[in-house]
Parts: C-alpha cells; structure tokens; sequence
C-alpha cells in the first residue's frame, strides 16, 4: 500500500515506517484482547500497548543478521522484527502453522530465520542467551549486533549484572535495552530498588549508557542508531534505559490496584502514536489519508492473519514428544 | 599406553579444540589456574585466552553464554567446577537448554557440553559433596553422562559435541586420579549404550560413575563367596539404556542397584521401577538399592563413609538377592 505525500523524502519514509509499524503492533493487541475475551486465544499474554515506540525505534536499528533476544512481552518485538503476523497470531491459537508449531504460545514466539531467539518467561533469563549470541559473533568475528530487550524487573536479578560485568569485560557487541515501564508486575521501581536510576546503575561497568524517552519513537531510533553504530565499531556493549509506560494491566489477569487511573491517563497524554502523527504532520507534510492508509493496511494484515490462524490446522497430538531431541543425531 | 582419568578428560579436551576450531572451554579457573582439578592445566598456553577461556563467578551468566553461543554457531564445552554450584545455573540449564528446541518447534538447536565434577569421597562436606546428576537426569531435552572409565572419560566428550543437543557429564570427583592403561588409539565412543563391565550369571549388579568400583570391588568378594555378579555401568542416564539392563535381568533374575544419590526419588528408585513394570516375572528377589543415606554428606570421615554407598553394603544387598 502506497503512503503519497509521507514517502517523499528519505527522512520521512524512516518515520513513516515507525509509525506504520506502531500502528500494526497496537490495533494487533487491541484485536488480541477481543480474541482473548472471546476464548480464542488463552494462556498469559501480556500486551505491549503503550511501549511500541521501542519495538519500532530499536529493531529498525538492525539488520536481518543481527540477533533478537525478547521476553514474554514480545508481541511488539517480533512483529517490528518482521516475524510475519500469520505464524504470531497462529502460534497464540496453538496451531501447526504457529511460529512456534504451538509449543510456545504468546511467551515464547521464535523465529530461527529472522534471528528472533524468544520469548522467554522467565525474567532476566534472556540475558546470558544474548551475551552468548554476542560472544559467538564476535568470536566468529562477525560485525553482527544482538539486541536484548527486558524489563527494570530484570535489572534486580543476579543476571542483569553477572551479565553486564561479563558483557562489559569481553566487549560483547549487546544492546541492553532496558524496558524501564515503572512496574515489575504491581511493584513499582522505587519499591523495589535502592537506586532507581538505571543508566547510573548499568554505567557502573563501564557501559556506556543512556537514558531516552521512549514515548518518543523519533528519540528512541536515534539512541538506538547510535548505540549500534557504537557497538559496530568495536566499542562493546551499550546499555539503552528506555522509559516508558503499560497503558494496560500487567496480564490479562491483573486488577491493576497498585497504580492510581489518574496516572494511567496522564501517561496516555503522552501516547507515542499521536505524538509522532503530530510530528510528522508538523514536519513532514503528513495528512489524514496517510494516517487512514496505515489503519487500512494494519487492519486488513489482522484481517487476514485472524483468517489464517482460525484455518490452521493443529499439530497432531502424535506429535506431542517431538523436538525434544533433535530428530537428526 | 599408562594414564589417569585427569589426563584422558583433558586429552578429550586437546583433541576437540584441535579438530573442530568452533570448540571452546569456558568457566571458573579453567585457564590461568589451570582448571581447580587440574583438567584443563596447560590448555590455554596451547590454545590462548579466546578459546580456554576464564570467566567471573557468574554461573548463571556463563552457562547461559554457553547457550547462547551455541545458538550462534559455536560448539561450547562449559566446566562447572561442581554439580553442586550448578545449582546457580539451574534456570539456564532447565529452562532454556532444555527447552528452547520444544518451545521453538524444532528450530532452535543448543549444542552446548556442559561438564561437572560430582560426588562425595573427599571430606568436603554437604555443599561440596552431593550427587544431584539423577536429577538432571529427570529433565527431557537433556543428554547425561557419567564416565566411569578411563576409555569413556576419553571419548565421551568428542560424541557429546556431535550431538545437536545439550549434553550435561558428570565426572565423579574421586575418579580424577585413577590411572590404567588405555589404547594409544583410543576416541570417541558410543553415548547411547550401557555397557556389561563383568558379565555374571546370579545377580546383575546396576552401577555408573563414582559408583562403577564399588560394584566391582563387591563383585570381587561375591566371586570368593561362589555368587557370579555381572556389573553393569549405566553410561547414560538421560535417555536409559533399559533393554541392556532387562537383558541382564533376564539372564540372572535378581537386581541390585548401586546409587550415589539419596534413595527417595532417585535414579535407581527410576531404574527399580522399571524394572518392576517391564521385567517383574524374571525376578526371583525383592530389587535392592544400595544408595546414599538420607543426610547431607558429613565431613568426619567416618560418617561421610557411613552415608556412602560401601563396598560391603553392595556385597550384603546382593547376597540378600540371591537368598
Ligand atoms: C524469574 C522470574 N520471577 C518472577 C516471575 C513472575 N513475573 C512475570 S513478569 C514479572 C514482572 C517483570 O517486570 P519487568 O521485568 O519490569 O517487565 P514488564 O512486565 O514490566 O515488561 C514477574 C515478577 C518470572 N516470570 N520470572
């Protein structure tokens, strides 16, 4: 689908493509939750609305060699990292045609081909993998980056900084990207950290680190450009504090009592979708129809991956015990 | 030719980083210190800092590492100084090792050799001492082996690394310096098969690792007292070789099975049942184990031998089965 006047300058065409993918990982997870209330799709499924500016910002950053490492909060990731929508929306149905042949569910989407390693539910075990990932590149000498995204949860577990130490002291090529939403769950940074300062923290092994406002998709592709330019060069690991917010409840499961609405509202003031419309239509001569365009394309690509997902067809239940081993020795 | 179980592990070592330039041997003290049981002394003037490569006390970090390079390409041998401090690395281990090929619907590999001392014998007390190998041995998606011999300390690692899997190998701390001869030939072997270490007919004796003498040396004395045990070394615990173990059984109808773990919940109380559910009409006997008394391993030497599995123990349990 052709977006006119936003495709004129190269400048606009990156910001177009920002919010073209916010727009798909947003009206995504709103259709999720109707499918989700609807009994279509069960399990935990934890939604990325509101924090789309860093799925959009950060993995253009990338190339397709590079690596992804992800948490169960990944919906946003692995589409923005090209995951096709199809094999997401299967795989939350359980089906065959899942990108995880329905052994993961929404907490553990991969993608071998497109280096998307999860997906992982446990908090902070993404870390070492993407520490790992970077030790084979760079022992293979391959200009390769491997992004990794966590929440400020992980940062309070030993592996945040088993991680960062030893990421530091071999210069792993890593983009620690801190997903810094306030809460862990209920538990609000403060409550949880003796210094709440994230980037200080991450600083301290020598990583050079920053803070960006990741309401702001514009601010989060520069600090991510950068990191990687930096990280390609040679200079190690970099550490990005991405300060965001959760518009919705932790889970499908949570009665959010631990933040008061009037909080909730005023960080919706700052919605990263509007805000880069504004932009580009300051900026960039953007008009209505491109911003109807971009819907139209979103919700035909839900239309059709909805489609999809309801013809799949589920593994067979013989299949229960394979990929246990690898079927080739 | 003359060597010792320290000196097969590590020339198991020198032949995978000569022959395959994607092997490299990661954790606590392996390069400068030389290894904290002397394993890998003289690896890393051979080999260099990239690939014998020291890392923080970060087990979690490390061992995940292991992973995760093994997801980029690389054929990553992991040492964790003892089963013991695995423990730290448990969530790598099981929840992802172990899982990501499942959860990925057969797209995510983890070629990843994870090997760690076992086993209690030397007076280091509970934290220092435990056999928690049966309880890797509880987890699909996991490989375990236990060398008990010279030949299997020398080639079990180069078959691990073949293997597209994880594969966790236990060495019994004790068995490091045990010397004898071996062929000047000698690679890689089978992973997948038990192996009959003396055959017998009146009782099959069921043995691995640290455990493997013990069953021996009481064979010894059950063969002055007219009894003929056949001994069996497990090899494998992940997946179990059970048609060689039934095959035996057959053969000499009474089971005794020799566990360095506590008896509850246990490899041998795993082996027992199945035994019970596949074979119960060839036993003559009750199935006895001989396994490790349900205390944290003291360090008075008298009493971490009491908590052991003993030679004399073995001995009783299989006269007990012949009646
Ligand atoms: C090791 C571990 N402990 C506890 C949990 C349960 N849990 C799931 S999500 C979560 C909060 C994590 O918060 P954060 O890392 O900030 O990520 P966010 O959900 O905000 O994206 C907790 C405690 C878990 N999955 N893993």
């Amino acid at each position: 689908m052709s977006v006119p006047n936003a495709a004129a300058s190269p400048r606009a065409k990156e910001r177009t493509e920002l919010l073209r993918q916010m727009v798909r990982i947003r009206r995504f997870e709103e259709r999720c939750v109707e499918l989700y209330s609807a009994a279509e799709i069960r399990g935990f499924m934890h939604l990325y609305i509101g924090e789309e500016a860093i799925a959009a910002g950060v993995l253009q950053a990338l190339d397709p060699g590079d690596a992804v490492v992800s948490t169960y909060r990944e919906h946003g990731h692995a589409l923005a990292r090209g995951v096709p929508m199809d094999a997401v929306l299967a795989e939350m149905y359980g089906r065959t045609s899942g990108c995880s042949r329905g052994r993961g569910g929404s907490m553990h989407l991969f993608d071998a081909s497109r280096r998307f390693y999860g997906g992982n539910a446990i908090v902070g075990g993404g870390l070492p993998i993407a520490t790992g990932l970077a030790l084979a590149d760079k022992m293979r000498h391959r200009p390769t980056v491997t992004a990794c995204l966590f929440g400020d949860g992980a940062v309070a577990e030993g592996e945040f900084h088993e991680c960062l130490n030893l990421a530091a002291l071999w210069r792993l090529p890593v983009l620690f990207c801190c997903e810094n939403n306030m809460y862990a769950m209920g538990t609000a940074l403060a409550r949880s950290h003796a210094a709440t300062d994230l980037a200080l923290r991450a600083s301290s092994y020598g990583i050079p680190s920053w803070p960006v406002d990741a309401m702001d998709a514009l601010a989060v592709a520069d600090a991510a450009n950068r990191a990687v330019e930096s990280i390609r060069g040679g200079s190690g690991p970099c550490f990005l504090e991405l300060r965001t917010y959760r518009f919705r409840a932790h889970s499908m499961y949570d009665p959010e009592r631990y933040r008061a609405a009037a909080e909730v509202e005023h960080w919706k003031e700052l919605d990263p979708i509007p805000r880069l419309i504004a932009r580009l239509r300051a900026e960039d001569g953007f008009t209505d129809d491109d911003v109807a365009a971009i819907e139209a394309e979103a919700e035909s690509e839900i239309a059709a991956a909805i489609t999809a997902a309801e013809a799949g067809p589920l593994e067979p239940v013989e299949d229960l015990t394979r990929f246990v081993y690898s079927e080739q020795r | 030719m003359k060597t010792t179980y320290r000196e097969a592990c590590r020339e198991a070592l020198r032949d995978a980083l000569t022959r395959d330039d994607r092997v490299f041997l990661m954790g606590e003290d392996v390069g400068a210190y030389g290894g904290c049981f002397a394993v890998s002394l003289g690896l890393l003037e051979e080999f260099g800092p990239e690939r014998v490569r020291d890392t923080p006390l970060s087990e979690s970090a490390f061992v995940g590492a292991g992973i995760g390079a093994a997801l980029g390409g690389l054929r990553p041998v992991v040492e964790i100084m003892t089963v013991n401090f695995s423990l730290l690395a448990l969530d790598q281990i099981l929840n992802n090792a172990a899982t990501l090929l499942h959860m990925s619907g057969g797209q995510l590999n983890v070629p990843l050799v994870i090997r760690m001392t076992t086993g209690a014998g030397r007076q280091l007390a509970a934290q220092h001492s435990h056999s928690l190998e049966g309880w890797y041995a509880h987890i699909p998606g996991l490989r375990i082996l236990a060398p008990a011999t010279l030949e299997d300390a020398r080639g079990m690692l180069w078959t691990a690394l073949q293997d597209p899997d994880p594969v966790l190998l236990f060495e019994h701390g004790t068995l490091y310096g045990m010397s004898g001869e071996l062929d000047d030939d000698a690679g890689p072997v089978d992973i997948d098969r038990a192996a009959v270490r003396r055959p017998g007919t009146d009782v099959t004796v069921v043995a691995y690792g640290g455990t493997l003498g013990t069953a021996l040396d009481a064979a010894d004395d059950l063969a002055g007292t007219g009894i003929d045990a056949e001994v069996i070394d497990l090899r494998t615990l992940r997946p179990l070789d059970m048609p060689t173990v039934l095959g035996s059984v057959a053969r000499t109808h009474r089971l005794v099975v020799v566990d360095e773990g506590w008896r509850s919940g246990s490899l041998s109380a795993e082996i027992a049942a199945r035994v019970a559910e596949e074979a119960l009409y060839e036993l003559d006997a009750p199935i006895e184990r001989v396994c490790t008394a349900e205390v944290p391993i003291p360090y008075a030497k008298h009493l971490e031998e009491a908590a052991l599995p003993r030679r004399d123990d073995v001995v009783a349990a299989a006269r007990r089965a012949v009646g």
